[in-house]
């Protein structure tokens, strides 16, 4: 995730790059997450460059690119996890539903309950199945039991886990298997109706069997939420997206329609890793 | 090795890969590590050897204690007789004077041992009358060492115990010679004296304690009068005649208990026995002050279990008596552990909500590195300056400010002015407070960050992921941190001296008076009870078995408390254990 300081610094300076290819296609739900000239440091080092998308809602859309691009730092600011690295500068405007996200304004908090989040690696708590799934409505206040239960089974039914789980909610989540894990981390994140699904390379960590479960569950979940997917896999970007968005060292070079990155994409660099020449 | 082997590993062995030319060496012996490995065994080893032989002298020296042993007579080359129970013996050289005034035989004897001689010390008992508990005799001047079945040995009271036969007793003040003594007869009325003994005690420590309690509490309230409305105001005069009519009622109540105590020590005084040394000294003493007797030599082996487990029970259940040297140490038990669970209640959430900060909200910087340097520091300080500082601190800076705010009646005779189980806890607290730091921050910090991360992504506040996630989490590891600062705190002493740990308390810290737990009371401890039998008493050979089976109590009390806390932590560590793939 961390992006190789000399790899940036070595990057000519940005009149030397061509604006983004830009070919999205419409979900027509409008726009979910508007990324305006969006600029990150680490310390003095430059993660992100000027990048601008418009994440549209209701469709998935795929990040790409190889290690060090800065995509999951990206996908990280949208609901501001980045927060927590000490020395983190950004410039730029990142805006959900006519808001920008780093106005001195904006409850952070707030914000992330709107955003839920899928990481590379499970990272269940230490608690039942069942407090793991309800988890962010607890921390939000709600007590009343009804409401919790018909949540956990709701979420449980959407991230497809519910008739694996439905006799051992109580027990420990720890228990479950990786990708069993993973789904129910998906569950978690989607218990509190988030507006926006963030995945950090959800299916990194796990096998064949269980990453093919994740991808199914993705296209059920498309329509209702809008989907942003980190991935090193191409095929899972072909398969799951609806738009690819292409980064590399930083920038974002190319953005649109995912058919049409995989097969007759504008930029040649978006050619070479697409078809594998690097990365 | 033969010199073809030797020469190779001087020059390896010469080969050709891929058509570079290159020199194979075999490992030697320090590239394969074994002499490391020889190394790291020997020291686990002499580790174990060390700790084990430890926990085994204190072991085998404790648990033997309590065992009766036989009374030897024996009768010297001068005629004198002792009787005594072999406690130890050893190897000694005679001085020169003393050889020259040998005879010729007992020369030839220690010339045969190139002038050394074997000696065994007696417990000789006594003390009232010889003056002496303990006698070594050598081997050049035994001349023959029976063990009559008529020697007996009495655990008084005072004076400590007594060994010699029986010249008679005195039942209902009608004397009955030695000759006519009924064992059956002896025994019954040495326990029905015993219950009087009991009593008595009871009637002083409860009722009487109940009087004095309530005494002291007319004159307090007629103290807190005179301060609150001034020394001549009416309010302070009205007060004090109602406290002194109360207090006269009070004093009416304690004359009749002690005529109850009187009237028992009459019927003590009628029942006596008459004791007699080897060399026909007599001594006749109240059958009350005999705890236990027995015919040391005549003891099958269920009468040797039986005053066996009696010892532990006396031991485990009772108070001191004869300055700390026999009977229990009920006290220090409960001074230990109440001292250590109330050192524990303070010291982990200080330690815990010291870690969190420093961990999770602190700016890491040069700061936090200096209080952290600082907090490891702390660990390494002599426990002895806790105590200066406990003792000038919380005693006689905290106590006294608490005592003139709100104890002004009982001054000047401090409350909390002066060392007490409270402070005492306190200092051991700050004691090892580091420790408790330093283990929660370890724990705090191997909480993975994935963690964390998913909580606060799940609209998690900082503290709720805190107490929701990461608490749960370092749980075990903390725990880790109280079980070794319990440790380090129960076996603490040098602090506890200046702060409150005393030889004798006069009244546990707990009692059936509001408000039940007394924080301000001295206490007594079992590691400060180890110092005082075995360094403060008039007989360190007497205080030897004591000093053992105290310090075999002490480590079980750690070891049980411990036991505890580990069960405790690997449930907690069961709960939250981690999955698998």
């Amino acid at each position: 995730m961390a992006i190789a300081r000399a790899e940036v610094d070595a990057i000519p300076q940005r009149e030397a790059f061509e604006p983004t290819a830009y070919h999205v296609k419409r979900g027509g739900e409008g726009v979910a997450l508007d990324i305006r000239k969006f600029n990150l440091w680490y310390g003095k080092a430059q993660a992100l460059y000027d990048v601008s998308m418009e994440v549209q809602a209701g469709l998935v859309t795929a990040l790409i690119g190889p290690s060090g691009c800065g995509k999951s730092t990206l996908l990280r600011c949208l609901n501001r996890m980045n927060d927590l690295i000490d020395e983190l500068r950004i410039d730029g405007e990142i805006m959900v539903g006519g808001q920008n996200i780093y106005a001195s304004s904006i409850d952070v908090i707030a914000l992330r309950k709107r955003m839920g989040m899928v990481f590379q690696k499970p990272n269940p708590f230490a608690m039942s199945i069942y407090d793991n799934v309800v988890y962010p409505l607890r921390v939000d206040g709600v007590t009343n039991k009804g409401v919790l239960e018909e949540t956990c089974e709701r979420a449980l039914r959407s991230a497809a886990l519910w008739n694996e789980v439905k006799d051992r909610l109580k027990e420990s989540a720890l228990g479950l298997s990786g990708g069993q894990q993973q789904r129910l981390c998906i569950a978690r994140g989607i218990a509190s109706d988030p507006e926006v699904l963030l995945m950090d390379e959800p299916c990194s960590a796990l096998d064949p069997i269980a990453t093919a479960k994740i991808e199914d569950l993705i296209s059920e979940l498309k329509g209702q939420y809008t989907i942003v997917i980190v991935t090193h896999n191409m095929q899972q970007a072909a398969r799951v997206s609806d738009n690819t968005a292409f980064m590399y060292l930083g920038r974002l070079i190319e953005y649109g329609d995912t058919e049409r990155i995989f097969e007759n994409p504008d930029k040649t660099q978006t050619q070479d890793y697409v078809t594998g020449r690097f990365g | 090795m033969s010199t073809e082997i030797a020469d190779r590993r001087a020059t390896g062995t010469a080969q050709t890969v891929n058509g570079r030319a290159v020199r194979r060496f075999t490992a030697d012996v320090s590239a394969v590590g074994e002499p490391a490995l020889w190394g790291f065994g020997g020291a686990l080893a002499l580790g174990i050897i060390l700790i084990a032989g430890f926990l085994g002298l204190i072991f085998v020296n404790g648990v033997t204690t309590f065992w009766p042993k036989p009374i030897a007579v024996v009768e010297t080359v001068d005629g004198r007789m002792l009787a005594g129970v072999p406690t130890r013996t050893g190897v000694y050289r005679p001085g020169e004077r003393i050889v020259e005034a040998m005879t010729p035989e007992q020369r030839a004897f220690l010339e045969e041992n190139q002038g050394f001689s074997e000696r065994t010390l007696f417990r000789t008992a006594n003390f009232d009358l010889t003056g002496d508990d303990f006698t070594w005799v050598s081997d050049y001047q035994k001349t023959e060492v029976t063990f009559p079945a008529d020697f007996f040995y009495f655990e008084r009271r005072e004076w400590g115990p007594f060994v010699g036969r029986i010249a008679g007793i005195v039942i209902d003040d009608v004397a009955i010679p030695a000759e006519a003594v009924d064992m059956a007869l002896l025994r019954r009325e040495q326990r029905e004296a015993r219950g009087r003994f009991e009593q008595i005690r009871r009637i002083e420590r409860r009722d009487i304690g109940a009087v004095n309690y309530r005494i002291e509490q007319e004159r307090l309230s007629r103290r807190r009068a005179a301060l609150r409305h001034g020394a001549d105001s009416p309010q302070a005069e009205a007060a004090a005649a109602a406290a002194a009519t109360r207090i006269a009622q009070l004093e009416e109540e304690f004359r009749s208990h002690q005529d109850r105590i009187a009237a028992i020590r009459a019927i003590d005084r009628e029942n006596r026995i008459v004791l007699e040394t080897i060399d026909g000294r007599q001594k006749e003493t109240e059958l009350s002050q005999i705890v236990r007797f027995f015919a040391a030599n005549d003891l099958s082996f269920t009468d040797k279990a039986g005053i066996y487990v009696a010892r532990w029970h006396e031991f485990l259940t009772t108070e001191p008596r004869e300055a700390n040297m026999e009977g229990g140490v009920l006290p220090a038990i409960f001074g230990t552990v109440m001292m250590t669970m109330i050192m524990v209640v303070v010291v982990a959430p200080f330690g815990v909500i010291t870690a969190l900060y420093l961990r999770e909200y602190a700016k890491q910087g040069r700061i936090v590195s200096a209080v952290r340097i600082s907090v490891n520091n702390l660990a390494g300080v002599p426990s002895i300056v806790y105590g200066v500082f406990g003792l000038g601190f919380f005693a006689y800076t905290m106590g006294v400010t608490i005592d003139q705010l709100f104890f002004p009646e009982r001054l000047p005779s401090p409350t909390f002015g002066t060392g007490g189980i409270l402070w005492a806890s306190l200092t051991l607290a700050l004691l090892t407070v580091p420790v408790v730091i330093v283990a929660s921050e370890e724990a705090l910090a191997a909480v993975p960050r994935s963690m964390r991360e998913g909580s606060l992504a799940c609209g998690a506040s900082k503290w709720q992921t805190i107490r929701y996630v990461v608490l749960p989490k370092a749980l075990p590891g903390i725990m880790t941190g109280l079980i070794l600062a319990m440790a380090r705190g129960a076996g603490e002493v040098a602090p506890l001296m200046l702060v409150g740990v005393v030889k004798l308390a006069p009244a546990l810290p707990f009692d059936q008076f509001f408000p039940f737990i007394h924080l301000e009371r001295s206490f007594m401890h079992l590691g400060f009870h180890i110092f005082d039998v075995g360094f403060q008493s008039r007989n360190s050979e007497a205080g030897k078995p004591m000093v053992f089976v105290t310090t075999l109590l002490l480590l079980t009390l750690i070891v049980a408390m411990n036991s505890t806390a580990i069960i405790i932590r690997n449930r907690l560590k069961r709960r939250y254990a981690t999955g698998h793939f």
